[in-house]
């Protein structure tokens, strides 16, 4: 039998987004509706999608062509893992924008957050290297349209440089794939692990080439140092939730490479060997003191979590550069625990900058009203993006560390002097924005209501983080599981190998 | 024909990086489509030269070419006009809403 719950999470928000653009255009209580029941859709279908990917990869061949000749979708523990992560943080998104009105300054919004999830779930379902490509155009052009969301001069400036930047990653994404398909005669990620092994030496400088430039696509979606440029200004002046469902747009970048570095240029791969290990190691190193360094010097807040964004990366590739099972099972951990803590100061921001009139902190602003519990939830937020106890940031850090057998010294005091000087930075904001003495007499009337709905989805995050915390005992045996599986990927090719083609 | 279509692609590119590199969002975006039709060439030539071929072995055929990455184009090519397009307007729009079209950003710009 055929399982359509696999395509499912990819073809729920395309039918939405299109019914959303062709019959609600006007009418915003229609289009949270739709959007509302999508996402709960979409939980239900990655929560039954995990107990479907428990029993090993479950293909979904489009057409019912046989696999390498069409396109197949693989649902393995991975896919099913990020999938749920995307249905789970759009949730809190789409709790946090209908309760702010952010989605109501702009339009289609629910339209471009659905085709958003639709290009995150198909890139993270795909299990063809040219369907990555095109998935991954698909969850950029609707990021393209969500980043301006709102408008203004600034957005739209950082609009051009992000979209720019990001067209220039498809373009290498297309020399690569013609690359590999030029040596291989396949772009199927399964054929592909089969084919790049039998390879004659002789093709080895292309192999490498294509290894490398691909490697760069997913650097730039990773925000990997040197091509992190783009990420701090566009998380900075997108709408908060909008920056705050950006924060998965990174882990695609690490999905990607952990799934091609497990599958198809993998270690044992004798034409290009440690070539991934070697690069991202350096890269890592790099992005943990970019993103430490960034965090000091950053004078808004949006800034400052953007550049704390690209250390919490750093530290994601040191672990996934070693290619083991319990660095891959660590770096999976931090994926999830990242996506969340991320999220959660991204609306925390916002909350902040509505009440403040900006996110400057080095301007003095009057004292607002709930700035207690702002106060004591962005501690909580930052205590989990710098990695202290008791939250699953010091989990995820503790992980990675642990798992890092080789060039520990270097590791550990990477790690550690980046989450110290992040530190730093994270106290600093937090003591200008909630303790400074300002002498100004307060705006009661500026303020925004209460809002009990907005701090409703910022404590599910913080509930996710403390879930992530609490539970982390079952969540890494099952996260070390999945790691086994990438790393013996036998189930992922033979699920996709001829003759299976579903009669 | 290889060095021909070797040229050719060298030389959208080299001037594709070139034009990205100046400071103004139109040879930005000039440069983008310059890269994009290296790329598909680039692409296109990835399933090998093969002049007057069929795209479907038969009995009676000596060779074919290869119809995969002619459809590999196609989508590319749909996709970058695509994205020019959306890169036209978010760049329109910022020159229209900042009255420059410098594609960096200004030192000290307010948030709105």
């Amino acid at each position: 039998m055929i399982a359509h719950s696999v395509i499912a999470p990819i073809i729920v928000p395309a039918v939405v987004a299109g019914l959303v653009i062709l019959f609600a255009r006007a009418n915003l209580a229609v289009q949270r509706l739709a959007s509302l029941a999508a996402i709960a859709l979409l939980i239900g279908l990655s929560l039954y999608n995990i107990g479907l990917a428990s029993g090993g990869p479950v293909p979904y061949f489009l057409g019912n062509w046989p696999a390498p000749f069409g396109i197949a979708l693989v649902l393995d523990n991975l896919s099913a893992m990020m999938v749920l992560l995307v249905a789970v943080l759009a949730a809190v998104v789409l709790v946090y924008t209908t309760a702010t009105g952010w989605d109501g300054r702009g339009r289609h919004f629910h339209a471009l957050f659905m085709f958003q999830l639709m290009g995150l779930n198909g890139a993270f379902l795909t299990g063809d290297a040219f369907n990555l490509f095109v998935f991954f155009e698909v969850l950029l052009i609707a990021s393209y349209g969500l980043m301006v969301h709102g408008g203004g001069a600034a957005r739209l400036r950082a609009g051009v440089q992000y979209v720019a930047f990001n067209l220039l990653g498809s373009t290498l994404f297309l020399f690569a794939l013609a690359v590999i398909y030029s040596v291989t005669g396949t772009l199927n990620m399964a054929d592909l692990a089969q084919k790049m092994p039998l390879l004659p030496e002789g093709d080895a400088a292309l192999v490498r080439a294509s290894a490398v430039m691909l490697l760069m696509v997913f650097a730039i979606k990773g925000a990997l140092v040197p091509l992190q440029f783009w990420l701090p200004h566009t998380y900075a002046l997108s709408a908060g939730p909008v920056a705050a469902l950006f924060a998965v747009m990174t882990k695609v970048g690490a999905y990607s490479v952990i799934r091609f570095g497990t599958l198809v240029f993998t270690p044992s791969l004798s034409l290009t060997g440690g070539l991934w290990g070697d690069i991202l190691w350096i890269a890592a190193l790099a992005s943990i003191a970019v993103g430490a360094l960034g965090v000091l010097a950053a004078q808004r807040l949006g800034m400052m979590i953007g550049f704390s964004i690209i250390g919490s990366m750093g530290a994601l590739f040191l672990a996934v550069a070693q290619f083991s099972p319990a660095s891959i099972a660590a770096a999976l951990y931090y994926v999830l625990h990242s996506t969340l803590a991320a999220a959660l100061l991204f609306l925390l921001a916002d909350l902040i900058a509505a009440r403040r009139g900006h996110d400057d902190f080095a301007q003095p602003a009057p004292a607002f009203a709930q700035s207690g519990l702002l106060g004591s939830m962005f501690m909580m937020a930052a205590i989990a993006m710098v990695g202290l106890p008791p939250l699953s940031g010091f989990v995820g850090k503790f992980m990675i560390l642990q798992a890092l057998s080789e060039h520990a010294a270097t590791a550990w005091s990477a790690v550690l002097l980046g989450s110290l000087v992040t530190m730093v930075g994270f106290g600093r904001a937090g003591s200008a924005l909630f303790w400074r003495d300002t002498g100004l007499a307060p705006q009661p009337a500026k303020h925004p209501p209460a809002q009990p709905q907005a701090f409703a989805a910022v404590f599910m995050l913080a509930l996710g983080l403390v879930a992530l915390t609490v539970l982390a005992g079952p969540i890494t045996q099952w996260l070390a599981q999945t790691a086994q599986g990438l790393l013996a990927p036998a189930p992922y090719i033979d699920a996709l190998t001829l003759p299976k083609a579903v009669p | 024909m290889e060095a021909l279509l070797a040229i050719i692609i060298g030389a959208l590119c080299a001037g594709g990086v070139y034009l990205i590199l100046q400071l103004r969002s139109f040879p930005v975006i000039l440069g983008m489509s310059l890269l994009s039709y290296a790329v598909n060439i680039f692409l296109f030539v990835g399933g090998r030269l093969a002049v007057n071929m069929p795209p479907i072995i038969g009995a009676q055929t000596t060779g074919y070419s290869d119809p995969l990455p002619q459809a590999l184009v196609l989508t590319a090519i749909v996709i970058s006009f695509g994205m020019t397009a959306v890169l036209l307007l978010m760049a329109l729009g910022s020159y229209l809403h900042t009255g420059d079209d410098f594609s960096d950003t200004p030192p000290k710009e307010p948030r709105p």
